[in-house]
């Protein structure tokens, strides 16, 4: 009968719908990014702001030794930082402006909405983590022992990470003021934990064990490793493989956290 | 005519793709209603909002939902798309229960703030949604030509929408709401703030819509809009005063005007009209 009353009504989707649509992930992602497209000034502070500060903490230390001991830390945190931040925000405001309750009464999964948010801001990542690691490779003289491709794969997961806890922490945001504030709340104490600031195995037994828990402790792991040996170890597989199951923790607690219904 | 200007092709204009007058003449089933209720409760932190609602919506009509800010329309109209969960009682919508996942492409739905992308053109809006509603290729083209030329947005395609006055915002978001051509259109609040030959032409759309065969439920808080409706609930305080025809109210209530009949359904809930809905839904079929 809905085809004699809208013959152009979509076809009733199959019974058991896939748990991800490529189509509707695809189109979110395209979705995302043209809103990025449309600002312009976003864009360039997401591409920028990581190579700035990599530009200042050059100039802080003023040492290359201590450059090349702390740079690939840093390399892994503000792309992290700026992606939590940003995906927080975004996810927020969708709530606050009710495109994220039309798309629930719309037949979008959830996970094509969360994966098309990692696929854009994966994109964006790349290109953010390309920038600041060519800065720093040439203009700031960072050396790395081997290629930087390993270095380049892990701060790109890592800003996927931030992404990802950034849009389920959105989902305990009641207002974009309360989303900002995660930052600080969700992202410093990890900052502080994760061996940025004092070594990890220098830290009193209920630090390190809560270091040891938190996702950005893993990531800032990997890139030290990273910086201290020319070829592939297997400790650094098992941080990248920590880091992606954070990620896809999160992913799934996200979509979890949405509701296509209010009580 | 304004609104419909943009597609109108003499008398060839029809609202919607197809002449689905055509199945409701082949059958009865017209009197099948899209959406059914019986003792409907929403309760949200505590507060009842919709209080034991029973009620029927007929195909292929406009129907009104009227009544002061507050008093559950906007809770009902959300509980009849599936955004809202059910606290007791039954809902179904076109034979599924409310918010079944197959619905999701059969309903319509348009909220008081437009939700919209407000970052993004005319075109990115309504293709992301369009393909988000399974329309591709083609029938997606079409279906965005088909729904910009209908809420009179010739003209503003390629425009970030952020950019747009609120009428034109208001109506992007109709837009979103029309583009699937759902079977049933839940509108809430769509003509507030609209001028009046916005207005009108709107309610010109929304009734050439429910003849080609699309069900239509139009919620307001102004009383003149009453009267362009097939049909009316009036609500009050998660209640329904009267659930009749415009006429019929009128009639039983011996009021000059739905306003007035309003305040004399307010001051005595008893004395509602009930029509008993299936007969409402054969009467108006009954009409020319």
């Amino acid at each position: 009968m809905s085809a004699a009353l809208a013959p152009t009504a979509p076809a009733a989707p199959a019974e058991r719908a896939p748990l991800v649509s490529w189509a509707l992930t695809q189109a979110t992602a395209r979705r995302v990014l043209a809103q990025l497209r449309h600002d312009p000034r976003t864009i360039a502070m997401m591409l920028a702001v990581p190579s700035v500060l990599m530009i200042l903490l050059r100039y802080v230390l003023n040492n290359p030794m201590a450059l090349n001991r702390f740079a690939p830390e840093y390399i892994g945190v503000f792309p992290f930082v700026i992606m939590f931040i940003v995906a927080a925000i975004t996810t927020q405001r969708e709530r606050a402006r009710g495109t994220l309750e039309r798309l629930m009464a719309m037949p979008l999964g959830k996970l094509d909405l969360l994966a098309g948010y990692a696929i854009a801001f994966g994109l964006v990542a790349c290109a953010q983590v390309a920038v600041v690691l060519i800065i720093s490779l040439t203009w700031l003289g960072v050396t790395v022992p081997g290629s930087a491709v390993p270095m380049a794969v892990v701060a790109v997961l890592d800003a996927v990470l931030g992404m990802a806890l950034g849009l389920f922490a959105s989902a305990f945001a009641r207002s974009e003021f309360q989303a900002v504030q995660f930052m600080p709340a969700f992202v410093l104490p990890q900052a502080l934990l994760c061996g940025l600031v004092v070594a990890r195995d220098h830290m009193t037994p209920v630090l390190s064990w809560l270091s040891d828990v938190l996702p950005l402790s893993y990531a800032v792991d990997a890139m030290q490793r990273i910086s201290a040996s020319a070829s592939w170890t297997a400790a650094m597989s098992a941080d990248v493989a920590v880091i992606l199951a954070f990620t896809a923790a999160a992913l799934v607690g996200g979509a979890l956290t949405l509701r296509r219904r209010t009580r | 005519m304004r609104l419909v200007a943009g597609c109108a092709r003499g008398d060839d204009f029809r609202p919607w793709p197809a002449g689905p007058r055509l199945w409701l003449n082949e059958t009865m089933a017209a009197a099948e209603p899209v959406a059914r209720a019986r003792d409907l409760v929403v309760r949200r932190s505590g507060h009842i909002i919709l209080d034991d609602l029973t009620f029927s919506i007929a195909r292929g009509q406009v129907t009104g939902l009227l009544g002061p800010s507050g008093c559950g329309k906007t809770t009902l109209m959300r509980t009849l798309v599936g955004v809202q969960a059910i606290t007791k009682g039954e809902l179904s919508v076109l034979g599924l229960s409310a918010g079944h996942p197959r619905l999701r492409a059969r309903v319509g739905y348009a909220t008081q703030d437009p939700a919209v992308y407000t970052d993004l053109t005319l075109t990115e809006n309504l293709r992301y949604f369009g393909t988000v509603l399974g329309l591709r290729g083609r029938r997606l083209t079409e279906a965005i030509t088909r729904t910009i030329g209908q809420l009179d947005l010739t003209g503003l395609e390629g425009r970030v929408v952020g950019t747009f006055s609120g009428g034109q915002l208001a109506r992007v978001g109709l837009a979103v709401a029309l583009l699937g051509s759902p079977e049933l259109l839940v509108l809430d609040e769509p003509t507030v703030g609209l001028d009046p030959v916005l207005r009108h032409d709107l309610w010109t759309m929304f009734h050439r819509l429910a003849d080609s065969g699309a069900t239509l439920l139009v919620s307001s808080h102004v009383m003149d809009e009453a009267a362009r409706c097939d049909y009316l609930l009036f609500m009050r305080e998660g209640r329904f005063l009267a659930e009749a025809a415009p006429r019929e109210i009128l009639a039983q209530t011996g009021a000059a005007d739905l306003e007035g009949a309003f305040l004399r359904l307010a001051a005595h809930p008893q004395a509602a009209p009930q029509a008993a809905p299936q007969q409402a839904a054969l009467q108006e079929e009954g009409q020319p």
